[in-house]
């Protein structure tokens, strides 16, 4: 870890002392995602000031960049490159940064198709719960020296250590992108995705909702013409603006969510069939993502539907909780869970309960 | 030696032929593919159920006898020597194909299969298991899943981590647990993750589900011929820089392309310094439209010569000769030790003309081919294990370069694992606390340290014994760092 650095000291210095004083730390980037996972009560720690892009080299397909770096200033100095982060992490609102984007390990509509946040990281920084300062991975495309904490980092919402810098994987921004709409049922359209999924075409997203599914093509002019010509549909202006607006929940199916009405997240093997669930549907990543608004859900049943199809369910966001937000872990891997957490933050400062029973 | 009521229960759980004890009979399990390392272990237990593997690990968990699994024995870093107190726990029967969903693309299956297995299964469907190690007719899936094995066409379809959806394994308390699951992200930690790669230090794999993927239509390879393994450097650059994400992008050293013309005949350019294979595949418009822009970008590199495939023929033909490249140094030299370094590829042409350096320093022949793409290293250093000392300055040479790896910002092992070969790596690649960490994930599992012990991560006082070899040597590196 680079020593010497005056923010990243005086970091490892407050979590010796909050380990120390055993004091919960409330970490927080931009907070566009403080609505997801169980709440923290804890003393606030900030990790804005330390930002900045610390090396890009577009030939190296890699940027490394600190922890409180705004997510849209990173993207910004990829496009000017051609290039882009290929999960196509969501905002949900101005100011995501690049440590909540890791710790969230949230990934938007291109996920199935080019992976998820963790299938792009390569290394991390991190102030784990004793205050130390930790490098793991690198900027290389392939490493396995060591366990991959990584990824392990990915996803784990602050609970194992404070991502304080992110080396992570650039791709080329595709050459052309179409999106074409068709008018089918939610069973006929998570058939049709999941069998254009197993051809060589360059899908890279898609969206069911009421009674249309959008997909995206992407890749070079010809592939996209050509497989405009197998599957039809109808041309769709503005592609740009809908994928970021499913990316951020920004489409209007999420509309009475923004009032507060819970959303369920259904994460589920992609040919799960289509299930009325108790409200609205909008099915993502070739079928194994099923966004549910349901005021009346039954958790319990969602949980075991989800179960059932090969996944879990979440209860993404909500005024009133009246769920557990994760699903729950089976028991030997809730010990686990439980004696990772010890390793990094054996006192469970950092974000507790932030992971419900997990941490 | 096992103890009698270890060896009594192991008896129980498994019929006579399933249990190796005798010398004779354990021998082909002293090494795996790098045969530098070699051990023999107390016993070898070749179940055929989940159950009896359940069952052995219980046994030796209360008895604290070590345990190695094992699948194939292709590894590279001896990551599947024995223990010599261990059992070695060999999932080679376990060799079912449990079910292929096309409609699904994944397929799950017994940790045993061969690797290459699960894309001749897909085949019908037209798809396939992306990850294509070049050890593919013979390792295993549980093998892939250890090592987190990667293959030609890992620059565009990703490593074994990002193929593999669910891991079903037993812990070294005979626990049943499952990481992932068949949806695109599992609650909690990305456990799954630290599966991947973990050299069966964590649990026993007993089953596995991998992401299949759709065969591409169409494929075709270029042959570029370049006058300085520099200038070969330069271009994978300069590729990249395009935009262009190859499906497969490695780099061969004349070294390397004589050695394997003698015997597959892939009528590569002798002349030339150093080749660049470099494929394209998709849809037959996306192909020519990338080649057209691969053959721009190699002619402004500097390339003497380009061929591009007129056929399948041909593009496996071209492919030929890379796929036979470890073999192919294993005859013209009575043997050869494989470095696995990754390194920035704006580093390639400096690293690769320091190992030339060194070559001659050493008076050892390598033979460089790479994954060039990824900046994955793998000079081969050729030796003769039977003239005395030859064998420590090939440590030694390898040595350096992994230490050369590390110094320009790279790692020591890129995909073949830290195993025992790379301890001392992973004690200049690391700060203590970070080895504290391993260590602590290592106990989160097992926290007697049965499984695999000694391989991955070492030790802290491991690492002040190579300290102390260092300062023998006389070359004590970074002097201004801690020692421990
Ligand atoms: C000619 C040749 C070419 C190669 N090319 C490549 C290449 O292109 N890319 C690449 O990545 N590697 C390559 N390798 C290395 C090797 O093939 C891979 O590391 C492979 O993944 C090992 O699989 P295996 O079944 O032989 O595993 P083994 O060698 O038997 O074991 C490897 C490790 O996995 C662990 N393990 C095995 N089975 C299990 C299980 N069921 N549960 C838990 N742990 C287990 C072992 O303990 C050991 O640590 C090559 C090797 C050779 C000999």
């Amino acid at each position: 870890m680079t020593a010497g650095d005056p923010i990243l000291e005086r970091w490892q210095e407050r979590v010796r002392a909050a380990h120390a004083a055993r004091t919960p730390l409330a970490i927080r980037g931009g907070g566009t995602k403080a609505f997801y996972g169980e709440p923290v009560a804890g003393e606030p720690f900030d990790t804005r000031e330390y930002a900045g892009i610390v090396d890009y080299e577009p030939t190296e397909l890699v940027v490394t960049v600190r922890a409180g770096t705004l997510l849209a200033d990173v993207e910004r100095a990829l496009a000017s490159e051609g290039q882009m982060l290929a999960f196509e992490p969501p905002h949900f609102a101005p100011g995501a940064t690049v440590g909540g984007t890791v710790a969230a390990g949230l990934s938007g509509p291109r996920r199935p198709y080019a992976g998820a946040v963790r299938d792009h990281m390569l290394g991390v920084r991190i102030v784990d719960g004793r205050g130390e300062a930790l490098a793991f991975g690198g900027r290389v495309m392939k490493n396995v020296a060591g366990f991959d904490v990584t990824r392990l980092m990915t996803g784990a919402l602050g609970t194992l250590g404070i991502v304080a810098e992110a080396s992570i994987k650039c791709l080329p921004v595709p050459r052309v992108e179409a999106t074409r709409a068709f008018e089918v049922s939610a069973d006929e359209g998570i058939r049709r995705v999941n069998e254009w999924g197993g051809k060589p075409l360059p899908l890279s997203a898609s969206c069911f909702a009421g009674g249309r599914l959008l997909v995206r093509l992407s890749g070079a002019a010809a592939a996209v013409e050509s497989a405009i010509a197998k599957l039809g549909g109808e041309a769709v202006a503005e592609g740009a603006a809908f994928w970021a607006s499913v990316r951020d929940h920004a489409h209007p199916f999420f509309a009475s969510a923004r009032d507060g009405a819970p959303v369920w997240r259904l994460s589920v093997r992609s040919t799960a069939p289509y299930a009325d669930l108790g409200g609205e549907t909008l099915i993502e990543w070739g079928g194994a993502l099923r966004w549910l608004v349901a005021p009346r859900a039954d958790a319990a049943k969602l949980r075991a539907w989800a179960w059932a199809n090969g996944g879990h369910a979440t209860l993404f966001s909500a005024q009133e909780r009246a769920a557990s937000a994760l699903h729950p872990l089976p028991g030997p891997l809730a010990g686990l869970h439980a004696r990772l957490r010890a390793e990094f933050d054996p006192r469970g400062i950092l974000n507790p309960g932030r992971m419900g029973a997990v941490a | 030696m096992l103890p009698p009521s270890v060896h009594a229960q192991l008896a129980a759980i498994l019929p006579g032929e399933a249990l190796l004890t005798a010398p004779e009979a354990t021998r082909p399990y002293e090494c795996d593919g790098l045969t530098l390392f070699r051990e023999l272990p107390a016993a070898v237990a070749l179940p055929d159920t989940e159950a009896q593997v359940v069952a052995i690990l219980r046994a030796c968990h209360a008895a604290r006898v070590p345990v190695v699994a094992r699948g194939a024995g292709t590894g590279l870093s001896g990551g599947a020597m024995p223990h010599k107190d261990g059992v070695v726990l060999s999932l080679a029967k376990f060799r079912r194909i449990l079910a292929i969903d096309p409609l699904a693309r994944t397929a799950v299956v017994q940790p045993g299969v061969r690797n290459l297995a699960i894309s001749e299964a897909a085949a019908a469907h037209n798809l396939y298991y992306a990850p294509d190690p070049s050890s593919q007719i013979a390792c295993t899936i549980a093998g892939n899943v250890a090592e987190n094995a990667g293959g030609v066409h890992c620059l565009k379809y990703g490593l074994t981590v990002h193929n593999v959806r669910r891991v079903r394994g037993v812990t070294i308390e005979g626990e049943v647990v499952e990481f992932g699951n068949e949806a695109l992200d599992a609650p909690g930690y990305d456990l799954l993750a630290l599966i991947n790669g973990s050299e069966g230090l964590l649990a026993v794999i007993t089953e596995i589900t991998v992401k299949l993927t759709p065969k591409p239509q169409f494929a075709q390879v270029a042959l570029a011929a370049f006058a300085t393994i520099e200038a070969a450097g330069e271009a994978v650059g300069k590729v990249i820089a395009e935009g262009i994400i190859p499906g497969g992008l490695e780099l061969m050293d004349q070294a390397a392309t004589r050695a394997v013309e003698q015997f597959v005949h892939a009528n590569y350019p002798l002349d030339a310094a150093a080749i660049l294979l470099v494929e394209s595949d998709g849809t037959p418009e996306e192909v020519s439209a990338e080649m057209a822009d691969i053959k721009r970008v190699l002619t402004d590199s500097g390339a003497t010569e380009i061929r591009v495939s007129k056929d399948e023929a041909q593009r496996l033909l071209f492919w030929s000769g890379r796929k036979a490249a470890f073999p192919a140094a294993g005859r013209i030299s009575p043997d050869y030790y494989c470095i696995d370094g990754t390194i920035p590829r704006k580093a390639l042409s400096g690293v690769l003309h320091k190992i030339a350096e060194w070559s001659a320093e050493y008076g050892l022949r390598v033979a460089n081919v790479f994954h060039a793409g990824d900046g994955n290293l793998h000079p081969l250093i050729l030796y003769d294990a039977n003239v005395p000392g030859e064998a420590d300055k090939t440590i030694a040479f390898g040595d350096r370069i992994l230490d050369l790896c590390i110094e320009v910002g790279g790692t020591v092992t890129g995909e073949h694992g830290v195993g025992v070969e790379k301890l001392r790596g992973a004690c200049n690649q690391f700060a203590p606390a970070e080895l504290e960490r391993f260590l602590g994930i290592k106990r989160a599992f097992d926290p007697h340290a049965l499984l695999n012990p000694g391989k991955a991560v070492p030790t802290l006082a491991r690492c002040a014994e190579f300290g102390r070899m260092h300062v023998h040597g006389g070359e004590l590196k970074h002097a201004e760092l801690p020692r421990y």
